[in-house]
């Protein structure tokens, strides 16, 4: 009863945040809201025992992706107005994008292949139950190979990107401590012996 | 129904009773700051009000709280006041998972050590809103510096963090310092030193103080991200600051000093001697420890440049924390005593 209260609440909050990214008229305000309907996910995906997925969604996309998002949205500063042209335009594509993907959603994942005859509901996990542990073990053992595919694909994604960006050495000012210790007097200092000088 | 009503009063008491805590130790921290650091500079510090100026912070509070929240007419309204509240809020929600004693925990979940981590790099929000909300140059800039900063420095965190978990072979802050049982030898101090120092300085670093104050660099920047702010608005951010610092030392001494671990375990007669010490009195002599280098620190060292700041955590921290991943990996693996040893691993 309370687990449904909060479940609404939560999915409540990340619809109406969702339907904010694109009525916002302001970018920033966009990004933040992606940044709650993302914390809502969080939240319900917790409701679900789902605790580790839940908090590496926090950690990577909020923590680390959004603040990204946010930063490039902040620097670029899109002019507001530009944004609100040709939103009459546009709308009937994007009324009938929508009604594909939700008529596609609907027939891929219709009562006919996903009641509750097919997939009963599963059963509540004991006390004992360890979402991390579960998710390790069934990662390193049954799925470990396209595991590893995807962690060589990201590796091979880090350095396609740093090599996409990387402009050969360039002249960095980097102090060298040993060479500032090693400097004596007699490199920086050089005396002259002068008369002195009359009115 | 009864019996839910009271179970949620039992739990807001106790969230309650926490705060407060965090608020009393915030507070008297930033009176030990002000006197160890005059101390350390030869000069008294605050030492007007009440006793030895022990009632400082209490005036300080009440000056802050009675002053006026000025919102710039240029200011983005919504986000200038909401951002304070934000890093209040966060700092203030990584500690429900913080353990003060053996089961003395608000709530003891499974992914607690990752939680804290998820719930401090939500922290970085206020900053960045703070900043882009001002409207104002130097807060921006104080903003983007504080925010790329914490960004670099939580993957050197993350990565000592994995490293804990491996030897732990939990993320759960019960199980991490229990794991460490049995004398000051046994806590991951000296198995993981690499990374304890690594988690040390990343604290700093992530919490934005000296030596790594860019965010607030004053000849730079006036006072970095939160320049716009007075009154309430600049107490909160002063006050999450403040928690956060007390946070990453809680942690650092949960993951590496055994957190309530009493030191003279596994010591004869001192051992039987000291039993009598509850648990929370030892946390709180070793998160007291890693506060006092906060401020020590701070009396110490220059402030670092940007390029270096950047450099220490990139190429230094998380080379190190990787290679000490693999070294632990195989200690794990091998059983390397007397840390990983079987019976060890076993609890």
């Amino acid at each position: 009863m309370i687990l449904h209260l909060i479940f609404y609440a939560y999915a409540l909050v990340a619809v109406a945040s969702a339907v904010m990214v694109i009525a916002s008229r302001n970018p920033v305000h966009s990004v933040l809201s992606l940044v709650v309907t993302f914390f809502a996910m969080a939240a319900v995906w917790m409701i679900l025992h789902a605790e580790f997925l839940a908090l590496i969604l926090l950690l990577v996309y909020v923590g680390a992706v959004m603040t990204l998002f946010l930063f490039v949205v902040m620097m670029i500063s899109v002019r507001q107005e530009s944004r609100r042209k040709g939103f009459v335009r546009y709308l009937p594509f994007g009324i009938l994008i929508v009604a594909l993907i939700i008529g596609l959603v609907v027939i891929g994942i219709g009562p006919e292949r996903f009641d509750l005859s097919h997939y009963p509901a599963p059963l509540l996990p004991g006390a004992d139950y360890n979402n991390l542990t579960q998710l390790g073990s069934i990662l390193y053992t049954d799925y470990v190979y396209p595991f590893e595919i995807a962690g060589v694909l990201l590796l091979a994604a880090i350095i396609a990107a740093i090599t996409l960006a990387h402009r050969g050495p360039v002249q960095r000012k980097v102090q060298n401590p040993a060479a500032q210790v090693a400097v004596r007097r007699e490199d920086r200092i050089r005396l002259v012996n002068m008369p002195v000088e009359k009115k | 129904m009864l019996d839910g009503l009271l179970l949620v009063a039992l739990i807001v008491a106790k969230i309650i009773a926490l705060v407060i805590g965090i608020i009393v130790i915030v507070l008297y921290l930033t009176y030990l700051e002000r006197r160890i650091i005059g101390f350390m500079q030869a000069r008294l510090g605050p030492n007007r009000v009440g006793p030895f100026g022990l009632l400082q912070p209490i005036a300080d509070t009440v000056k802050l709280l009675g002053k006026e929240i000025i919102v710039p007419t240029a200011s983005n309204r919504f986000l200038f006041l909401i951002a304070p509240i934000i890093s209040f809020g966060t700092a203030l929600a990584a500690w429900a998972v913080i353990p003060l004693d053996q089961g003395v925990v608000l709530a003891n979940i499974n992914a607690g050590a990752l939680y804290t981590l998820a719930i401090s790099s939500l922290g970085v929000y206020g900053i960045i809103i703070a900043g882009w909300a001002s409207n104002s140059k130097y807060a921006m800039f104080g903003a983007l510096r504080a925010a790329a900063q914490s960004i670099s420095y939580e993957i050197a965190m993350g990565f000592s963090l994995v490293g804990v978990m491996m030897a732990a072979n939990s993320l759960n802050f019960q199980q991490i310092v229990l794991a460490q049982t049995g004398g000051f030898w046994h806590w991951y101090w000296l198995p993981l030193l690499p990374l304890f120092i690594v988690f040390w300085i990343s604290g700093v670093a992530e919490t934005n103080r000296s030596p790594f104050d860019m965010a607030e660099g004053e000849s730079e920047l006036v006072a970095g991200f939160h320049v716009e702010y007075a009154g309430v608005t600049f107490a909160l951010f002063f006050f999450a600051e403040y928690a956060n610092m007390v946070l990453i030392s809680a942690l650092t001494s949960l993951f590496f000093l055994g957190g309530w671990l009493s030191p003279f375990e596994g010591i004869p007669y001192l051992q039987s001697w000291f039993a009598w010490v509850p648990g929370f009195v030892w946390f709180f002599i070793k998160f007291s420890f890693f506060l006092y280098c906060y401020l020590w620190f701070r009396a110490t060292f220059p402030r670092y440049r940007y390029d270096q700041v950047m450099r220490l955590g990139w190429k230094v921290f998380i080379p190190i924390t990787l290679i000490w991943i693999v070294v632990i990996g195989l200690a794990v693996q091998f059983h390397l005593g007397p840390w990983f040893s079987i019976e060890g691993m076993a609890s």
